[in-house]
């Protein structure tokens, strides 16, 4: 009698614990799910026919044309993505494949501490030494690099993660061919992390593309400018939002919530499709 | 082995255009860890040289003095920063480590490979790509167009970002639990909760503290999530729901757009305040991983 009461209180809290952490664990769906009903529905109004396809924005006159900031965040994000990508190939390849044992640690510390300082302590270097003691300015360019530098240690470590499952009997077998370590990494190691590789980078595209503080320092807070010159002052959409919030009221505010928007929409659908490429070749290369 | 044997024959193979090829490639490597090096190395070294002689200038003045209310005037005080970003993360991890660890334990506890399970794992992962200004104008119109500045908005935009990475650090450790030792629990006659609360979590507990620390000192550095809910403050604000506050970062984006130097001398102090912070709790978080390493 006395054992059976205490079972079953023993299993209403086993119960219990259940339900908190499985409301816990909802709590990433129903944060997420709040983020895109609330903020659509605030910027709902500025969504008009012209927020994509006009150039002009000038909060005075209510005009809001979103689409040079569109081609600001893209631009930069590709500038980034050129500086960035081979250097960290270069880095993840030469950890896993080429460095002696020792250096490894040293290196991959090294990274940690790149991927730890803040965004803000980049922006800082970027707009007081950056732009102003190597002729760059606050252009493009500038933004881009201050990017490359930050999302570097992000696409090497994940690559370096892919890289390291490469099997160790299909490196062995390229060099008892007689292969080179390069001709080794080409034929055994590249093509078994390439999905791997492609979904490290599109994350590595994702956090340049919603990047900030850095952006809204260095990139120079030019108005309506659609140019591919890399010296010229732009703007992205979060740079815009952090530089005019302050100002803004009302139908200006709507506007720059519906960059936030589109900016979530945008970096959602890349982290999406970024995440699916690396669980597959991951789920590839542990399955057989 | 006796040494300078001359050998008929050499048998070491000839340069040919593969092994330069080799050569030339694993130095195009070595030179991309060098260009990683560089941008390091020359944040470091300014933030250094250039806040370390107004931080340490009179040595606890820049720590505990208000930040002067007219910013072309020279002067010390970051101390409000520096307690407005400790309230902010504070209150941050407070909400995201036990909401984390909680979903984390469901994941890989009960979840398994089951469709919800699988569906919130991607979904914290996505929403670690969320752009952290989104988070801040998520937590603008939910909590600051109700309730005011404070640093708990701060707090709350912190919180979802550092969420989904500690739900993906805190499930990696859970894995790493050998299955005998809830085996040993269960076979005592402990309930699921009891095991994961006395045997699954204290084993797991370096490589989770280690992971929190991370997200801590990710946190710390954040400006975007901030700038929208914490407002503008000068001086000392030690409440976490009430008034304005403000923090580092949001003092250094601030300063670093100023055209006085007194005020740009300010940001530089305030980023080696806020680099020193980040390394520090980095540095623990590694020395909680070294010790997993030791126990495994």
């Amino acid at each position: 009698m006395q054992l059976a009461e205490l079972h079953g209180h023993r299993q209403y809290a086993d119960r219990a614990f259940r339900g908190i952490a499985l409301c816990a664990a909802g709590l990433v769906l129903l944060v997420l799910g709040m983020i895109a009903v609330t903020m659509t529905q605030r910027a709902w109004p500025a969504f008009g026919r012209t927020f994509f396809t006009s150039t002009r924005w000038s909060a005075p006159d209510g005009l809001f044309g979103a689409l040079p900031f569109v081609w600001g965040t893209l631009y930069t994000a590709a500038i980034a993505l050129v500086l960035a990508v081979p250097v960290s190939l270069g880095v993840a390849l030469f950890i896993t494949q080429a460095a002696p044992p020792w250096l490894k640690k040293p290196m991959v510390y090294l990274l940690d501490l790149l991927a730890v300082v803040p965004s803000v302590v980049f922006g800082l270097w970027g707009v007081l030494v950056l732009s102003q003691h190597f002729g760059l300015g606050r252009s493009f360019l500038t933004a881009g690099v201050i990017l490359a530098v930050m999302i570097i240690p992000i696409i090497t470590s994940l690559a370096r993660e892919v890289i390291e499952t490469t099997p160790v009997s299909d490196k062995e077998a390229a060099l008892a061919l007689g292969a080179t370590r390069w001709e080794m990494i080409c034929a055994s190691v590249l093509p078994h992390s390439k999905g791997g590789i492609v979904g490290a980078v599109m994350l590595g595209l994702g956090r340049a593309m919603g990047e900030t503080i850095a952006a809204a320092l260095v990139i120079g807070s030019a108005l309506g400018q659609i140019t591919v010159d890399p010296f010229a002052p732009g703007n992205s959409m979060p740079a815009v939002i952090a530089n005019e919030w302050g100002e803004a009221d009302g139908a200006h505010k709507a506007a720059l919530i519906a960059l936030a928007v589109t900016l979530f929409v945008i970096t959602i659908a890349v982290n999406l499709i970024a995440t699916a490429i690396v669980q597959r070749s991951m789920k590839r290369s542990h399955g057989t | 082995m006796t040494a300078g044997a001359p050998s008929a024959i050499d048998l070491r193979a000839k340069p040919s255009w593969r092994t330069t090829k080799n050569t030339l490639m694993l130095a195009v490597m070595a030179a991309a860890v060098v260009l990683v090096a560089i941008p390091l190395v020359a944040v470091l070294w300014s933030v250094i040289d250039k806040g370390a002689a107004i931080a340490f200038r009179g040595f606890p003045d820049f720590f505990t003095h208000a930040i002067p209310g007219i910013s072309r005037k020279a002067g010390p005080g970051m101390g409000p920063a520096i307690v407005g970003t400790l309230l902010a993360t504070g209150g941050a991890t407070l909400i995201a480590v036990p909401v984390g660890v909680l979903g984390a334990v469901y994941l890989h506890e009960y979840g398994g490979a089951g469709t919800f399970a699988r569906l919130v794992r991607f979904m914290a992962t996505v929403m670690t790509g969320v752009p952290s200004i989104v988070m801040g104008l998520f937590v603008y119109l939910i909590w600051t167009m109700r309730f005011g500045y404070s640093a708990f908005g701060g707090a709350l935009a912190l919180a979802c970002l550092m969420l989904p990475v500690v739900i993906g650090s805190t499930e990696q450790m859970l894995r790493l639990v050998p299955a005998p030792l809830r085996e040993a629990a269960y076979a005592l006659g402990a309930t699921r909760s009891r095991t994961i609360l006395t045997i699954v979590l204290p084993a797991a507990l370096p490589g989770i503290i280690s992971g929190v620390l991370l997200a801590i000192a990710r946190a710390a550095g954040e400006t975007a999530p901030l700038m929208f809910a914490v407002g503008a403050a000068n001086a000392y604000n030690p409440h976490l729901f009430h008034e304005a506050n403000t923090s580092l970062s949001l003092q250094i984006f601030s300063n670093a757009m100023s055209a006085f130097s007194a005020a740009q001398d300010r940001a530089w102090g305030a980023a080696l305040t806020l680099v020193l912070l980040t390394f520090i709790v980095t540095l623990i978080a590694r020395v909680f991983t070294s010790r997993l390493a030791l126990k495994s």
